[in-house]
């Protein structure tokens, strides 16, 4: 039993997590003034959620980044957001929101505290995973691009409506920092602290809800998990079927029907799990065509054997 | 038709392809110096971001 909780460890994906977030937010001077960073390093994009006016962080947030290039009136599209996007998703897909997400470790760690009563799956689960890329083409396009003021200026409306990293990595200490600004906060401050009170409680019920259902984020890199040069493979000759991936899961993915799901964020942990060794992950991995009818087969084999 | 996509899904030059696009399109972003905007919003604090705007 120890030995399986050993291998089950999630220790080390948390601390590259962690090492990630702290790197990405070491611009200490902004927690002691209340200030944010202003260096050229702002120039870049992130590949994680991170908001670039956490008073730590020194490099741009790509989905704020994206809504403030879409809402220029210079330009309607963002090259320069949307090809950081695919280069990252290209590369490796939603591994970005299993390891170099600060706002996944907090989910992640927020599921770790005891609750009577945890969430694995509801009703709507399925369903409700399709609502990020409803708020990606939304929240993150349409609005920005064509809910425009006078001079053609497209607000951030995920940002401003919707996104609780910014609450939480920036709102809440520049507030707690500058007296001036906590003069000038109302209802959408409000709105936006509701919102990361209801996501931070949910993270503790639910695994990651955020990421499950909100983020676009995750919408945009998870189109890139199937066709992503990193990737999970399944070894067909070793699995023997046995259900201890699906079970592990907290993503609700089972790798044996597709190991490169869209909803796939690569923590490992079914890896970790497989008895067999049977599911492994890396760099131009190849993945057999042919793995959907085999799992067919398989039920079928087993219908037949049980008399189903 | 599926089964051309799940071999689109399999080809191992498809990710590759898409890597190189993205360097691609980050290049010619910076050259419409779209970045300058993406630096000019992340170095002032967002209100919208914060819940103030």
């Amino acid at each position: 039993m120890a030995k399986k909780m050993n291998k089950l460890n999630e220790l080390p994906r948390h601390r590259i997590q962690a090492l990630w977030a702290l790197l990405t937010n070491s611009y200490l001077k902004g927690y002691a003034t209340g200030k944010i960073y202003t260096g050229k390093l702002k120039h870049l994009c992130v590949p994680g959620m991170n908001c670039y006016s956490c008073p730590g962080a020194l490099g741009a947030c790509p989905i704020g980044a994206l809504q403030a290039v879409i809402g220029n009136y210079n330009f309607k599209f963002a090259y320069y957001v949307a090809g950081f996007l695919m280069l990252v998703g290209a590369l490796v897909g939603r591994f970005v929101c299993g390891w170099l997400c600060p706002f996944g470790l907090i989910q992640d760690l927020l599921h770790k505290i005891p609750f009577p009563k945890k969430i694995k799956t509801f009703k709507a689960d399925k369903v409700l995973r399709y609502l990020k890329y409803a708020i990606l083409l939304v929240f993150v396009i349409l609005l920005p691009m064509f809910l425009v003021d006078i001079i053609g200026q497209g607000s951030p409306y995920f940002c401003k409506l919707i996104c609780p990293v910014g609450t939480l990595e920036g709102g809440l200490p520049l507030l707690l920092l500058n007296k001036s600004m906590r003069s000038a906060i109302g209802f959408l401050y409000a709105w936006k602290n509701v919102l990361l009170a209801v996501t931070l409680f949910l993270s503790i019920l639910i695994y990651r809800p955020f990421c499950k259902y909100i983020c676009p984020l995750g919408a945009i890199y998870s189109v890139f998990n199937p066709i992503s040069v990193f990737k999970y493979r399944v070894d067909r000759d070793k699995c023997i079927q046995c259900g201890a991936c699906e079970r592990v899961c907290k993503m609700q993915v089972d790798p044996v029907k597709n190991c490169n799901a869209l909803e796939c964020i690569r923590c490992g942990l079914c890896k970790k799990t497989c008895p067999t060794g049977a599911i492994s992950s890396g760099f131009f991995k190849k993945i057999p065509t042919d793995a959907p009818k085999l799992v067919n087969l398989t039920e079928k084999v087993i219908n037949e054997d049980t008399g189903r | 038709m599926r089964a051309k996509l799940d071999s689109l899904k399999a080809s191992p030059v498809i990710g590759p392809l898409l890597a190189v696009l993205g360097i691609g399109m980050m290049l010619y972003g910076i050259h419409r110096e779209e970045v300058n905007v993406v630096f000019a919003k992340a170095i002032k604090i967002c209100l919208e971001c914060i819940g103030i705007g």
